[in-house]
């Protein structure tokens, strides 16, 4: 039998996701997606349109809430300080990656 | 079945009350939990203190899981005859699911998929693997083939372990970490419910040339001395084939020379750079000839290097 076939889509800022798609991805109810809006770590496209719709980069970050929130049953005001350190470690982790990356590989 | 001692895992007593369990989990699961923690073996560490978890504090689960007995823990077993009956709603065949899976299978199995006839609409799990790719397939797309071996109910609500092979296209634009979405390839949904998603992490294999940091590649640009003094046109390779490179006088080492769009494909229409890391490289044997030259240069040369550490050691000992 040939295996099928399956597109895949990168999780990227360009492609967006409704507030409904991201409570499925999430598993956070849209009242836990809108506090932590109003926490500042999770900002809309147009925080002032009518439907807000998300960048899909934000997509793991909020799956990473979900399960911290399931797993180490957090308060929505901990999960964002949570989200917000870890959101710094992702920072700091690609300024290393970019850092490393310019060293010499092997020494002149 | 595998015989997992849910007990040893969180390292509590066979008697222990529900307290004392949540206080073991709390702590294991802030030490282990994948999201947090930066142990390669915090994965597998916290699913097994997950599932320890899922069924000590649900005093059914725990009841049922004490009825299994105590076995080494790895040790094969099969749950006593009667368990099914009078624990689960839920049928099910031991045979090739795991511990975590039974008890799993115990309460979606009762609220969902049990001989009653569960109607509720359950959407299915998803699931995250990695595809290790290389520079080259980020650079065109490529298409991956996938095996996953998943938990899955048939039409008795019955849960089995299932092998799912497909092949996902990758689009050009990948890079180190970057996430795809593969809409309801993840688990089976229940009674009608959505299938769930796969998320692919992409993770590209090492190259012998380029270092990749997002879409940007940096590679080592190895200059002679005099390439670097009195510039030079080099040929450097990119991944769309060899480009001449022109190399300014006086290039000094650690120089970043960027050539525009020759980096990663971004998922848009844009690209990354490529950068080159300029490294003088001086000969380890000198012939006869070059060994005049540069005595030569340096009899005749004034320059001098280190100028500034006498004026900076000057400066610093009118400051303090």
């Amino acid at each position: 039998m040939k295996p099928e076939q399956a597109d895949a889509v990168w999780l990227d800022a360009q492609h967006e996701f409704s507030l409904a798609e991201l409570v499925r991805f999430s598993g956070l109810s849209e009242a836990e997606l809108r506090e932590l809006v109003d926490y500042g770590v999770l900002t809309p496209t147009d925080p002032q349109g009518a439907e807000w719709t998300f960048g899909g980069d934000i997509v793991v970050t909020m799956q990473a809430a979900g399960r911290l929130r399931d797993d180490l049953e957090l308060e929505p005001q901990a999960l964002a300080l949570a989200l917000t350190l870890i959101g710094r470690i992702r920072e700091l982790e690609a300024q290393l990656r970019g850092l490393r990356a310019q060293l010499p590989r092997r020494s002149p | 079945m595998k015989y997992k001692d849910y007990y040893q895992v969180l390292g509590v007593e066979r008697d222990a009350d529900i307290d004392a369990i949540k206080k073991a989990y709390r702590k294991l699961a802030h030490k282990y939990h994948p999201d947090v923690s930066k142990d390669p073996a915090g994965e597998e560490k916290f699913k097994e203190i997950a599932d320890a978890y899922q069924t000590l504090k649900d005093p059914e689960k725990r009841a049922a899981y004490d009825q299994l007995g105590r076995h080494r823990p790895g040790q094969d077993f099969q749950p006593p005859p009667d368990w099914g009956k009078q624990f689960g709603d839920a049928p099910f065949s031991s045979d090739d699911i795991d511990l975590s899976e039974l008890f799993a299978g115990l309460s979606s199995g009762r609220r969902h998929a049990g001989r009653q006839g569960g109607t509720h609409k359950m959407p299915g799990q998803d699931y995250e693997v990695t595809a290790h790719i290389s520079l080259d397939d980020a650079c065109r797309g490529t298409t991956v083939d996938l095996n996953l071996t998943v938990p899955e109910y048939d039409e008795h609500g019955r849960l089995h372990r299932v092998e799912r092979s497909f092949k996902a296209r990758i689009p050009k634009g990948a890079t180190d970490g970057q996430r795809l979405r593969l809409r309801g390839k993840g688990g089976k949904g229940l009674n009608g419910g959505p299938d769930g998603d796969l998320y692919l992490n992409i993770a590209l294999h090492p190259h012998a040339l380029y270092r990749v940091s997002g879409h940007d590649l940096y590679l080592d640009l190895p200059l002679t001395p005099w390439e670097a003094a009195l510039g030079a046109v080099v040929e450097v390779p990119t991944l769309g084939g060899s480009v001449h490179l022109k190399v300014p006088p006086g290039t000094h080492a650690g120089q970043k020379l960027r050539l525009a769009r020759r980096g990663l494909p971004k998922p848009s229409a844009e690209e990354g750079d490529l950068f080159a890391i300029v490294q003088i490289v001086v000969p380890t044997v000198l012939s006869e000839r070059e060994r005049a030259l540069f005595k030569e240069l340096s009899d005749g040369s004034t320059f001098n290097p280190r100028g500034h550490f006498e004026q900076e050691m000057r400066n610093e000992t009118r400051t303090s």
